[in-house]
């Protein structure tokens, strides 16, 4: 089981980082909304990986707000995206 | 279930759900355009979603964690496409995609709203 929580670390990290990579770099609005969406969801399954392994289900909903959050966030940006936006 | 098989279990939908993750922060970086990166965003999020939601279904099998548990994915699964849907149009209408490497443009003909 420590192999298991020790891989999936690291596999979180990493694509964490990786997003946040994008974040800093992506050339426009749209890449950086894309990135922070793929940073929501990898802290989502981060939760529920936690919670599946010590067997709690205490912060089930802080996964149901946090999924509402990224959806928001990509829904607000998309929608009032200057049209001449260059890349 | 006997502990040995829910230790397995847990641990195989975590390693999932993790590469699940691993597969989109490296597709946020290899893919050329917006578009394709969207891509890489919303495919893993589901299944990683998925995987994680069904691990903690699979280690209590309380009514109420299983009702949360279906109400979260079927949250994501629709509101995600959706989400997709609004960014793959911005970056439609802001020309964020390079035309080079598209096969079809279903949308040239219809003009630029």
């Amino acid at each position: 089981m420590g192999i298991v929580i020790a891989i999936a670390g690291v596999l979180f990290a990493a694509s964490a980082l990786l997003a946040v990579y994008r974040i800093v770099r992506g050339p426009s609005v749209l890449d950086r909304v894309v990135a922070g969406d793929v940073l929501v969801s990898t802290v989502i399954c981060a939760l529920g990986a936690e919670m599946a392994i010590n067997r709690h289900t205490d912060n089930l909903p802080v996964l149901l707000v946090l999924a509402l959050f990224a959806v928001l966030g990509s829904f607000s940006v998309a929608r009032f995206l200057p049209k001449r936006d260059r890349a | 279930m006997s502990d040995l098989v829910r230790d397995i279990l847990t641990g195989a939908l975590v390693l999932v759900s993790a590469v699940m993750c691993l597969a989109a922060g490296v597709g946020l970086i290899r893919f050329p355009d917006v578009l394709s990166r969207l891509h890489a965003a919303t495919k893993p999020q589901i299944f990683g979603l998925m995987a994680v939601t069904l691990d903690v279904a699979v280690n209590n099998l309380t009514l109420a964690t299983v009702t949360l548990v279906v109400a979260i994915v079927l949250f994501q699964a629709l509101t995600a496409p959706m989400a997709a849907h609004l960014v793959g149009r911005a970056a439609y209408t802001s020309e964020h995609l390079r035309s080079d490497i598209l096969i079809i443009d279903e949308l040239s003909g219809r003009g630029r709203h």
